[in-house]
C-alpha cells in the first residue's frame, strides 16, 4: 500500500509526530476495547468488579484460562438480540437516509451562496453544539409533550380538540435523531460540494445538459465521497445511540444502547453487557472498514475530486 | 435574380454580434462590441486580462446574459437561448474535463444529452478519438493524462456534437511554452480539417498570430481593431494595438507640416522632426503619435546626414537573440529607442559591433512610421 511506503520514506522526526495520534487511538480505543472483550468472556460474579477473572494461577504453577462463550451463545440463540441489532441498524439507516435527503439540499445551498453569507450559514448549522446535547433533547421533550408547547398552542388556537400524540413514538424518535445528527451530515457534504469546480457544471450545460441532468450526472457523482463520509458520521453513532431512544422514543423502541444499559445497570451483568457491546462493534467494523478504504483512496489521490 | 439572392445570402455573416453590452453592477465589462464572423473562420479575440474578451466569449456560450445587443448565428437569434440549447460548444480554459468519467465518456457526454442512439455515439466517439489521436487512451481518466493529452480530449469533446460555432478559451494557456508552439499548428490543422467556425480568446499575441485568420484587439471592453495578423501588425490604428502587437517605438508631437505627399511631426523626445511620406487628414497642429517598429530602425556608427527621421544616442543595453540583437539606444532627451539589428549587419560593413556606452546614430526611412491619432 502506498500509505505504508509513504510512511517509510518519512524522516524519523515526522514519524514521531504521526505516532502521537496513533498512540492516542491505541491508548483510548484499542486498549479499552480489549478490556471490554476480556470482560465479555467472563462470568457474572457477586464481587467487585462483578465478574470472574479469566486467568487463575493454580497450585503447582498451572495457569488456568477460562473463556466463557455463554454470553455470545445467548446473544446468538435468543432472537431478542437479533431483533434489537436489526432494529438498531434499521433506525440508524432510516435516520441516515433522512439526514441525507434533508442535509444535501442544505449543504448544496450553503456551498452555493457567496462566501460572506456562507460563514453565517455554517455558523447556524453549528450553533446547536453550543448547548449541551442533553439539554437540547430535553427541550424537544418540552415541545412534544402531551402538555408541551406545540400541543398547548394548537389547543389554544382551537386547531385541535385533544392533544396530538407527538411524543414517545417513532415520530418523536426520528425527529430528534435527525435533528441531532443533521449537522454531521451537512458539514462533510458541504466541504465536498464547496470544493467542486463550477466550470464542470458550465461544461455540462455547454454540452447540452439542463440543470437537473447536470446535477445527476456531475454534481451527485462528484460528491459521492461527501455522501459516504456524512452517512458514516451519522450511521455509526446512531446505531449505538442511547439517550434519544430512552428519552423520546416509544416504549417498544428496541435499541442496542438501551439493552446495553439494562444489562449493565439493571441486571448488573457486566459480561453480558460487554458481549452485547462487542457484537455491536463487530457489526460496525464493516461500514467503518468501508469508510477507511475510501479515505485511503482519497489520500492516495485516486478519489474523485 | 435567383443568383443575386444566393449571392447576398452567402455574403451574410455566419455569426453576427451586434452592439453587445455587458454590465456587472457599475462596471462595464463589454462596451458595445459589433463583429461579423464568416463561416469556417478562425477568429482570435486578443487582449490583456480584464479586457472583456472572456465575458464576450461567455455571452456567446450563453453563460452570461448580455445587458444589451443581439447575437445571430446562422440566421437564428440566440441572444436569449440557454447554453444547453445553443448549437455552440466551448473548449474551456484548463479544459474542465469531468474527473469521474473516462476519456470516452467525456467525449460521449454531449452526444448522450442529444439522446443519440448508442451505436452512433460509439462511432462518433471513435471518430473523435482518431481525430485527436487519443484512441489508446479511451478508457483512461483525465487525471491519468498529461496536459497536452487533456487538451486534445477537451478539443474532441467540444467538437463531438459538430457545433456550428466552437469557442476556445485560452486553448493552450495551460501548456508550457515549448509544447504550446508545437500544439498551435496541430490545433489549427485539426480545426481546418473539421471545417468548424471558431472564436478563440487569448492573451498571447503569438498564439493569435499563428492560429487565427483574423484577429480582434480588445481593450477595456471595446473592440479596437479587427483585421488579418498582417494588417494589424503593419497598420495598427491606435497606440494600444501598436504596442500590444509586437514591439514599437512611439513618439508624440504636433503636426507641423501636412501636405499630400508628406507629414512632419515635431517630436520633442527625438529632438527633431519625424517625416512621413504620405499625408493625413487632420488639422495642422493636431497631437499625433508616430509608431516605428524596432526592425525598421537602422543603427550606424558613423554620423548620418542630419535631418528628420534621425537622431544620435548611446547604447544603453544590448539583448542578443542569435540571428539579431536588440539595441536600446538612449537619446539626448532620455528616451530609449529600440532597434533590431541583424547580426550580419556589422560583418558585412566590416565594422566592430557597437557595445555598451558607444555613440551610435539611428535613422529610418520616411515610409516606415505609422501615424496614429489615438
Amino acid at each position: 500500500m502506498n500509505i505504508q511506503r509513504l510512511f517509510k520514506r518519512l524522516k524519523p522526526g515526522r514519524g514521531a509526530v504521526i505516532s502521537v495520534p496513533y498512540f492516542w487511538l491505541l491508548l483510548f480505543f484499542l486498549v479499552p476495547f480489549f478490556i471490554v472483550l476480556k470482560i465479555s468472556f467472563a462470568e457474572q460474579d457477586l464481587a467487585i468488579p462483578p465478574f470472574t477473572s479469566l486467568m487463575n494461577l493454580e497450585e503447582g504453577g498451572l495457569l488456568h484460562l477460562t473463556l466463557n462463550l455463554g454470553n455470545f451463545d445467548f446473544i446468538l440463540s435468543d432472537d431478542f438480540y437479533a431483533k434489537t441489532y436489526l432494529s438498531s441498524l434499521q433506525t440508524a439507516l432510516f435516520t441516515t437516509l433522512m439526514c441525507l435527503l434533508l442535509g444535501y439540499p442544505i449543504a448544496y445551498a450553503i456551498a452555493r451562496t457567496d462566501p460572506a453569507r456562507r460563514n453565517v450559514l455554517l455558523m447556524l448549522v453549528m450553533l446547536p453544539f453550543w448547548t449541551s446535547f442533553l439539554l437540547r433533547v430535553y427541550a424537544w421533550m418540552g415541545l412534544l409533550n402531551e402538555n408541551g408547547l406545540i400541543n398547548s398552542f394548537l389547543l389554544a388556537i382551537g386547531v385541535i380538540n385533544e392533544p396530538l400524540m407527538l411524543f414517545h413514538n417513532d415520530f418523536s424518535l426520528y425527529l430528534v435523531m435527525v435533528y441531532a445528527y443533521l449537522p454531521f451530515m451537512i458539514l462533510p457534504l458541504f466541504s465536498h460540494l464547496v470544493k467542486m469546480d463550477g466550470r464542470l457544471l458550465e461544461a455540462a450545460s455547454d454540452l447540452g445538459a439542463g440543470p437537473i441532468k447536470a446535477f445527476f450526472t456531475i454534481t451527485l457523482p462528484l460528491s459521492k465521497n461527501g455522501i459516504i463520509a456524512g452517512s458514516m458520521m451519522v450511521f455509526i453513532p446512531a446505531v449505538g445511540e442511547f439517550v434519544i431512544p430512552e428519552l423520546v422514543g416509544g416504549p417498544d423502541t428496541l435499541m442496542i444502547g438501551k439493552v446495553l444499559w439494562n444489562e449493565f445497570f439493571d441486571n448488573n451483568n457486566w459480561p453480558m453487557a460487554a458481549a452485547v457491546a462487542t457484537v455491536m462493534v463487530l457489526l460496525l467494523i464493516v461500514p467503518i472498514a468501508f469508510l477507511h478504504r475510501f479515505e485511503t483512496r482519497q489520500l492516495e489521490g485516486k478519489g474523485n475530486d | 435574380m435567383v443568383d443575386a439572392a444566393k449571392q447576398s445570402a452567402s455574403e451574410k455573416p455566419y455569426l453576427s454580434i451586434a452592439n453587445i453590452v455587458k454590465k456587472f453592477g457599475d462596471t462595464t465589462a463589454v462596451d458595445g462590441v459589433t463583429l461579423d464572423i464568416q463561416r469556417k473562420e478562425i477568429f482570435a479575440l486578443l487582449g490583456s486580462s480584464g479586457c472583456g474578451k472572456s465575458t464576450l466569449l461567455r455571452m456567446l456560450a450563453g453563460m452570461e446574459r448580455p445587458t444589451a445587443g443581439q447575437i445571430i448565428l446562422d440566421g437564428q437569434d440566440i441572444t436569449k437561448l440557454a447554453p444547453y440549447d445553443r448549437p455552440i460548444n466551448m473548449m474551456f480554459q484548463s479544459y474542465a474535463l469531468f474527473p469521474h468519467m473516462s476519456v470516452a465518456d467525456n467525449i460521449a457526454f454531449g452526444l448522450k444529452q442529444d439522446k443519440m442512439p448508442k451505436g452512433e455515439i460509439d462511432a462518433r466517439v471513435a471518430e473523435m478519438l482518431d481525430l485527436v489521436q487519443m484512441r489508446k487512451y479511451a478508457n483512461r481518466k483525465p487525471y491519468q493524462l498529461s496536459g497536452g493529452q487533456q487538451q486534445r480530449v477537451a478539443l474532441a469533446r467540444s467538437l463531438a456534437k459538430r457545433p456550428k460555432l466552437l469557442l476556445l478559451d485560452e486553448p493552450l494557456g495551460a501548456l508550457d511554452k515549448k509544447l504550446r508552439q508545437q500544439t498551435q499548428l496541430e490545433l489549427v490543422n485539426t480545426l481546418e480539417s473539421v471545417g468548424v467556425t471558431c472564436i478563440m480568446v487569448t492573451h498571447d499575441q503569438e498564439e493569435a498570430m499563428t492560429m487565427a485568420t483574423r484577429i480582434g484587439i480588445m481593450s477595456e471592453g471595446q473592440l479596437l481593431q479587427v483585421g488579418t495578423p498582417a494588417e494589424i501588425y503593419d497598420y495598427p490604428n491606435c497606440r494600444f494595438t501598436a504596442e500590444f502587437i509586437g514591439d514599437t517605438n512611439l513618439f508624440t508631437g504636433p503636426v507641423v507640416v501636412d501636405e499630400p505627399d508628406r507629414v512632419e511631426i515635431e517630436a520633442a523626445e527625438l529632438g527633431g522632426r519625424i517625416w512621413i511620406d504620405h499625408g493625413i487628414t487632420g488639422p495642422k497642429g493636431m497631437q499625433v503619435w508616430a509608431s516605428i517598429r524596432p526592425e525598421d530602425v537602422r543603427v550606424d556608427r558613423d554620423p548620418v546626414a542630419a535631418g528628420p527621421n534621425a537622431a544620435k544616442g548611446s547604447v544603453a543595453e544590448i539583448a542578443y537573440f542569435g540571428s539579431y540583437s536588440v539595441y536600446h539606444v538612449k537619446l539626448g532627451s532620455g528616451k530609449v529607442l529600440k532597434a533590431m539589428v541583424p547580426v550580419n549587419r556589422w560583418h558585412e560593413a566590416n565594422l566592430e559591433p557597437p557595445t555598451w556606452g558607444d555613440q551610435v546614430y539611428v535613422s529610418w526611412r520616411a515610409d516606415m512610421p505609422v501615424v496614429l491619432t489615438r
